[in-house]
C-alpha cells in the first residue's frame, strides 16, 4: 500500500480499502523502522493521528476534501508549521515554534493532507548535500537497496555495514528520502538553485520546481527571495501535479505571486509528444559528466525522438557564467535575509549580557554553521558601497542576459529543454565530505540554477525506473 | 571666565559675526557651554583664541550658513506600511506586532494602499513630479528597535521628487514685515519606522517596544536652501500645516508624529560649501531653531578659531541648549543597499495610462487624487484675506494656532459684527488672554457663541468696547453667565433713553462749571457712544 502513487492511495481511501488512520499508522511504523535515514527531523505523531482521525470521519460522511484528503504528506523543516517545531536544521531556531502555518502548509492541510513530520536538510537550505545541518545527514534510501549493496560487496572489503551510505543529495534531502522511502506519498521541499531537483535525482523521485511567482513563498523561511520556490517531491509526476494544482495561484501575503488566476489542469492520460519540439543545450555538455549520466541523456533524448518529437540542439550561451552570478546574488540576500537572526525575539539566545553588540555577534556564532556564516560574509562583503556596482549590480546585469537565453531558446519554437540534473549519481557520504560545501554546491548545482535565476519551471524524473 | 558673546543677525544668508567684549551672558548659555564641552586631546586654550578673535577681528566677518532637513512624518493610517497591525499612540507595549513587524521568520511585507495615497497626496501639495514607477530597498543596520536588521526604505527612485515649499519669516520687528521664502524639496520616499527602545540603566537593560516598528512614514527631504533656525522652523511649520489640511500625518511633533533631522554647514560666501554636520531627532519647533542656531554658532567658532569640522552626528541636549557628538557613530555606516526583492516596482497610474479593464483596488489614479486634493493652508490664507478683507500677518495666525481658524470660523457664523472686528477681537484680545494663561485654543474657557453674543451686542452698541472687555473678562472666569446677563447684572448697558442721557449730561456738567460748550457737546457725545 505504501509503495502506490498518490492517486491509486485515494482511491483506495475513497473507496474504503483502507482508512486514513489505518494508512497514518502504517506511515508512522514505517518512519519509527527507517529511523537511521534520518530523514525526519520532527515526527508529529500526534496531530497526524488527529488529523487521520478528522479525515476518517469526513470520508465516512462522504464529504472528502479531494484527492488530499487522509494522504500523510511530509513538510521541508525550512517551512513555518504552527505549532510543530521548525528549525531550518539550525541551532538558532532550534525550539522555534511558529505561530503560524506557511501558505502552501495550510493549503495541504485545507484539502485534508496529514502531516506526518518536519523533514531535515542542509542548515538553512545551503547546501547540495543534506550533510550540514545540526541534526547530521539525511542517508539516502538507496543505500539499502540491493543493487547498491551488492554493487558495495565487490567494490571494498572490511567496510563497517554502514559506513559507505549514499548522500541524498540536497538541500531537500529529507524530503526526498521520506518520499523514496515510502514513509509519505508527497512532501514538500524548497528549490534555490536546485534544492528540489538535486535530491529527487539522487532519491529516483520525482522533483517539481515551479514557476516563480505560481505558489506561494510565504512561510517559507527565505534563502534567495528572488529565486525560492516552494518544490514538489513525489513518487509519480500525475502526483506531482496533483499537488501543484492545490498549491498553485495567487496569495496577497505573498506580493510576488502572480496575479492571473490559476486554471486547474489535468495531466493528459497518454504522453502525445509529436508535436513537441524539445531542445538540448549544448553547453550543458560538462566535462565533468559522468559517462553514465551522459548515456541516459542521449537514452531519454532518443526516446523523445523514436515516439516522435522534436529534438534539436540549442544554445545558452551565458550558461558558463551563470554559477558565479548566482553566487554572488546568494550570498548578498543570504546575509540580508540572516540579518534578522540575533536572538532578540525568538530563537537562540546567548548567554552574553555586556552589550547588544556582544550579545548579537555571540548568539549569531553560536547559531549558524560555517557554510551560512561564511555567506553572510560573502554576502555583505558584495554588498559594500565600495562593491555593489562590480559585483551585485553586475551579477543582475548577467543575470538578465540569463534569463534572457531561455527566453530566446523558448521563443524560437523549442517547448522544453533536456538537459541532466546531476553531474554524476549519488555518491557516497565520505566521498562527498572530501570538498568543502562552496565547492560541492558549485560543481552540484550547475545544471540546476541557472532556471532559478530565470524564474522557469523544471522537472525531473529519474532515468532508472 | 570671560564669556564670549556673540550676536549676529540673519540678514537674508548672511551671518555677520560680530565678537563683543566680555561680559553677561542673555540668556544664551551656548558659549560658556561650549567650552566646557571641548573634546579630550584638542587643544585646551580656552581661553586664548577668544583674546585673539578679540584683537584682531574689528570688522565684520561674513559667513553664510547653509541648512537642509529631513522631515520624517508619521502617515495617518489605519494599519502599518506592510502589515496589518494597527497604528495607535500609546498603547502597552508591544500591543500591536503583527507576525511581519517582529521579523518572524517566512513572513513577508504586503503593500499599504492607504500609505501610497498618502505619499502621492504630499508630493502633489508639494509641487513634486510623482514617479509612475517608484521602488523599494533594503538599509541594513543592526540595532535592537530594527527586528529584521534592515529598514524597508526607497533610496533608488523615490515616489515623489523635485518639488518646492513656500513659506513665510519674518524680516523685521514689525509684525507685517514678511518674506517669502520657497525651499526645494529633493524628494518624499516611503519608509518603515523603527521600535522603540528605552534604556532602563539601574537594572542595564534596554527594553524594546515594538508597536512603532513597520509604521508607515514619508520622508521629505528638503534641499539646503535655508540660512537659519527661524526659516527652518517657519518651513517645517508650514510643511506640518500641510500634513495637517491634507490629513497624511497628524504631524505632532510632541507626539513623535514628526522629526526633523536637521544637515548643517557654514561657508565664506563665493567659497565652496563648508563640512556639514547632522543633528538628529529634533522633536519641538523651538528646539529645531535653537540646535541650528547653535550649531552654526559652534560651527563659525570653530573654524574662527583655525580648527576643522567634522562631517559627525550630533544630538541637541535642550537642557543646556547646545549640540553634541553622538556616541555610537564610529566611522561612517554602510548601509549596503539593496533591492528589496519581496516588493516588485510600485507602479502607478494617471487617467491617460490607467490600463482598461484595471481592478481600482488595485490600481492608484494619480489624477484622480490630485483633483480630490482637500484645502492648502496657502489657499485658506488667501481665501480670507480676499472674504474677509484681513492682513496677511493676521491670516497667518490664524492658521498658525491650533483650532484657532475654527473658533475663528465659528464665530463669524452666529454674529453680526464686521469680519474685521472678530479678527481684531480674536487675534488680539482672545489669543491674548490664550497665551498669557498659556492655554490651547479648545482649552479656553469662552466659546465661539459667547464671544459672538459679545460682539453682536457691541454691534448694535448695546454696549461700549471698554464694557465689552470688562464683560470678556468677566467670560474668562467661566461662571456660566452668557454676556447678556454679564452686562445686565453689572449694569454695563449704554443709556438710549434720550431725556435719560440729557439729564445725566446736565448733573455732570452743573457739577463742573468749568467745562465750556464745546466740552459740554463733547461729552453729551461721549456718553452716547
Amino acid at each position: 500500500m505504501l509503495g502506490r502513487t498518490l492517486r491509486e492511495v485515494s482511491t483506495a481511501l475513497k473507496q474504503g480499502h483502507i482508512t486514513p488512520t489505518e494508512l497514518c499508522q502504517k506511515c508512522l511504523s514505517l518512519i519509527k523502522k527507517t529511523k537511521f535515514l534520518n530523514a525526519y527531523i520532527t515526527v508529529s505523531e500526534e496531530v497526524a493521528l488527529k488529523q487521520a482521525e478528522e479525515s476518517e470521519k469526513r470520508y465516512k460522511k462522504g464529504h472528502s476534501l479531494g484527492d488530499l484528503d487522509g494522504i500523510p504528506v511530509a513538510v521541508k523543516d525550512n517551512f513555518s508549521t504552527s505549532s510543530i517545531e521548525t528549525t531550518c536544521a539550525s541551532n538558532m531556531l532550534k525550539g522555534y515554534v511558529p505561530p503560524y502555518n506557511a501558505t502552501v502548509v495550510q493549503k495541504l492541510l485545507d484539502k485534508g493532507a496529514v502531516l506526518m513530520g518536519k523533514t531535515n536538510l542542509d542548515e538553512f537550505a545551503m547546501g547540495s548535500g543534506s550533510t550540514d545541518g545540526v541534526f547530521g545527514p539525511v542517508k539516502n534510501p538507496w543505500s539499502y537497496s540491493k543493487q547498491y549493496r551488492e554493487k558495495r560487496k565487490q567494490k571494498a572489503h572490511g567496510e563497517n555495514e554502514d559506513s559507505n551510505w549514499l548522500i541524498t543529495g540536497g538541500s531537500s534531502g529529507g524530503s526526498a528520502a521520506a518520499v523514496a522511502a515510502f514513509t509519505c506519498f508527497a512532501a514538500l521541499g524548497s528549490d534555490t538553485g536546485g534544492s528540489t531537483r538535486n535530491p529527487a535525482a539522487h532519491c529516483g523521485v520525482v522533483g517539481f520546481k515551479p514557476s516563480y511567482g505560481l505558489v506561494s513563498r510565504h512561510g517559507l523561511i527565505p534563502l534567495v527571495n528572488s529565486m525560492d520556490v516552494p518544490g514538489i517531491l513525489t513518487r509519480c509526476v500525475d502526483d506531482a501535479a496533483i499537488v501543484l494544482g492545490m498549491l498553485a495561484g495567487h496569495d496577497p501575503k505573498d506580493s510576488t505571486t502572480i496575479q492571473d488566476p490559476v486554471k486547474p489542469f489535468t495531466l493528459p492520460t497518454s504522453a502525445d509528444v509529436n508535436k513537441l519540439c524539445i531542445g538540448i543545450p549544448k553547453e550543458y555538455l560538462a566535462p565533468e559528466l559522468s559517462s553514465e549520466v551522459r548515456s541516459f541523456w542521449s537514452k531519454a533524448a532518443n526516446l523523445f525522438e523514436s515516439e516522435g518529437a522534436k529534438v534539436i540542439e540549442v544554445s545558452l550561451p551565458h550558461t558558463s557564467y551563470s554559477i558565479v552570478c548566482y553566487h554572488v546574488l546568494c550570498t548578498s540576500e543570504v546575509a540580508s535575509n540572516m540579518a534578522r537572526f540575533d536572538g532578540l525575539e525568538y530563537g537562540h539566545r546567548c548567554d552574553i549580557n555586556v552589550s547588544t553588540e556582544a550579545m548579537y555577534a555571540a548568539t549569531r556564532r553560536e547559531g549558524f554553521n560555517d557554510v551560512v556564516r561564511g555567506r553572510i560574509l560573502s554576502g555583505n562583503f558584495f554588498l559594500l558601497k565600495e562593491n555593489y556596482e562590480n559585483y551585485f549590480i553586475k551579477a543582475q546585469k548577467v543575470r538578465r542576459l540569463i534569463a534572457n537565453d531561455f527566453v530566446n531558446v523558448f521563443n524560437s519554437g523549442v517547448d522544453v529543454l533536456l538537459t541532466p540534473t546531476t553531474l554524476s549519481e549519488a555518491v557516497p557520504y565520505l566521498e562527498f565530505i572530501k570538498e568543502d560545501n562552496r565547492t560541492r554546491s558549485a560543481q552540484d548545482d550547475i545544471f540546476t540554477q541557472a532556471v532559478n535565476m530565470a524564474g522557469f519551471l523544471s522537472c525531473l524524473q529519474d532515468c532508472q525506473q | 571666565m570671560a564669556a564670549l558673546m556673540l550676536r549676529w543677525s540673519c540678514l537674508g544668508k548672511r551671518w555677520v559675526l560680530a565678537c563683543i567684549d566680555g561680559g553677561s551672558r542673555h540668556g544664551r548659555g551656548a558659549a560658556i557651554g561650549l567650552t566646557s564641552r571641548r573634546k579630550r586631546g584638542q587643544s585646551s586654550v580656552a581661553q586664548q583664541p577668544l583674546i585673539a578673535v578679540q584683537k584682531s577681528r574689528k570688522g565684520e566677518h561674513e559667513w553664510a550658513a547653509v541648512v537642509g532637513l529631513e522631515i520624517h512624518a508619521q502617515i495617518s493610517s489605519n494599519s502599518k506600511l506592510f502589515s496589518g497591525s494597527q497604528v495607535h499612540f500609546a498603547a502597552p507595549p508591544n500591543s500591536l506586532v503583527s507576525f511581519f513587524d517582529a521579523s518572524l521568520p517566512g513572513t513577508l511585507p504586503v503593500l499599504n494602499r492607504r500609505c501610497v495615497e498618502a505619499a502621492v497626496m504630499t508630493g502633489l501639495a508639494l509641487n513634486c513630479r510623482i514617479n509612475k514607477k517608484s521602488l523599494f530597498d533594503r538599509k541594513h543596520y543592526f540595532y535592537a528597535d530594527l527586528p529584521a536588521g534592515y529598514q524597508i526604505t526607497q533610496q533608488r527612485l523615490p515616489i515623489a521628487v523635485n518639488g518646492s515649499l513656500a513659506y513665510s519669516v519674518s524680516v523685521g520687528k514689525k509684525p507685517s514685515q514678511v518674506s517669502t521664502r520657497t525651499v526645494r524639496i529633493k524628494q518624499i520616499q516611503l519608509e518603515q519606522d523603527s521600535g522603540k527602545s528605552l534604556h532602563d540603566e539601574p537594572r542595564s537593560q534596554t527594553l524594546i517596544d515594538l508597536n512603532r516598528a513597520g509604521v508607515g512614514l514619508l520622508e521629505v527631504v528638503l534641499e539646503p536652501d535655508m540660512s537659519c533656525g527661524e526659516e527652518a522652523a517657519s518651513a517645517v511649520r508650514e510643511l506640518q500645516l500641510i500634513l495637517q489640511a491634507l490629513g497624511t500625518s497628524q504631524a505632532n511633533m510632541a507626539e513623535g508624529q514628526l522629526r526633523v533631522d536637521a544637515n548643517i554647514s557654514v561657508h565664506h560666501p563665493g567659497e565652496p560649501l563648508g563640512v556639514r554636520t547632522e543633528v538628529k531627532n529634533l522633536n519641538s519647533a523651538r528646539f529645531l531653531a535653537k540646535a541650528i542656531d547653535f550649531e552654526i554658532k559652534r560651527q563659525i567658532h570653530e573654524l574662527e578659531n583655525g580648527r576643522k569640522i567634522l562631517n559627525e552626528t550630533r544630538s541637541f541636549d535642550d537642557k543646556l541648549g547646545c549640540t553634541m557628538p553622538m556616541r555610537d557613530k564610529e566611522g561612517k555606516q554602510d548601509y549596503r543597499f539593496m533591492p528589496e526583492p519581496n516588493l516588485p516596482p510600485l507602479l502607478l497610474y494617471d487617467t491617460a495610462s490607467l490600463p482598461p479593464g484595471a481592478d481600482p483596488q488595485q490600481v492608484i489614479n494619480i489624477d484622480w487624487i490630485r483633483e480630490r486634493l482637500p484645502e492648502l493652508p496657502g489657499k485658506t490664507r488667501e481665501k480670507l484675506i480676499q472674504q474677509y478683507g484681513m492682513l496677511p500677518e493676521h491670516s497667518f495666525t490664524l492658521l498658525n494656532e491650533v483650532g484657532l481658524l475654527e473658533f475663528f470660523q465659528n464665530v463669524i457664523k452666529e454674529t453680526r459684527a464686521e469680519p474685521k472686528k472678530v479678527t481684531s477681537w480674536v487675534l488680539n484680545i482672545f489669543l491674548g488672554f490664550l497665551k498669557q494663561q498659556n492655554l490651547a485654543v479648545n482649552e479656553s474657557p469662552v466659546t465661539p457663541s459667547a464671544l459672538a453674543e459679545l460682539l453682536n451686542l457691541l454691534d448694535r452698541k448695546a454696549i461700549s468696547s471698554s464694557a465689552a472687555r470688562q464683560v470678556f473678562e468677566e467670560l474668562w472666569q467661566s461662571k456660566g453667565k452668557t454676556p447678556s446677563q454679564i452686562v445686565s447684572e453689572k449694569k454695563l448697558e449704554l443709556m438710549q433713553d434720550q431725556e435719560a442721557l440729557e439729564r445725566v449730561c446736565h448733573t455732570v456738567m452743573e457739577g463742573h462749571p468749568q467745562v465750556g460748550v464745546e466740552g459740554r457737546r463733547k461729552a453729551m457725545h461721549f456718553s452716547a457712544c
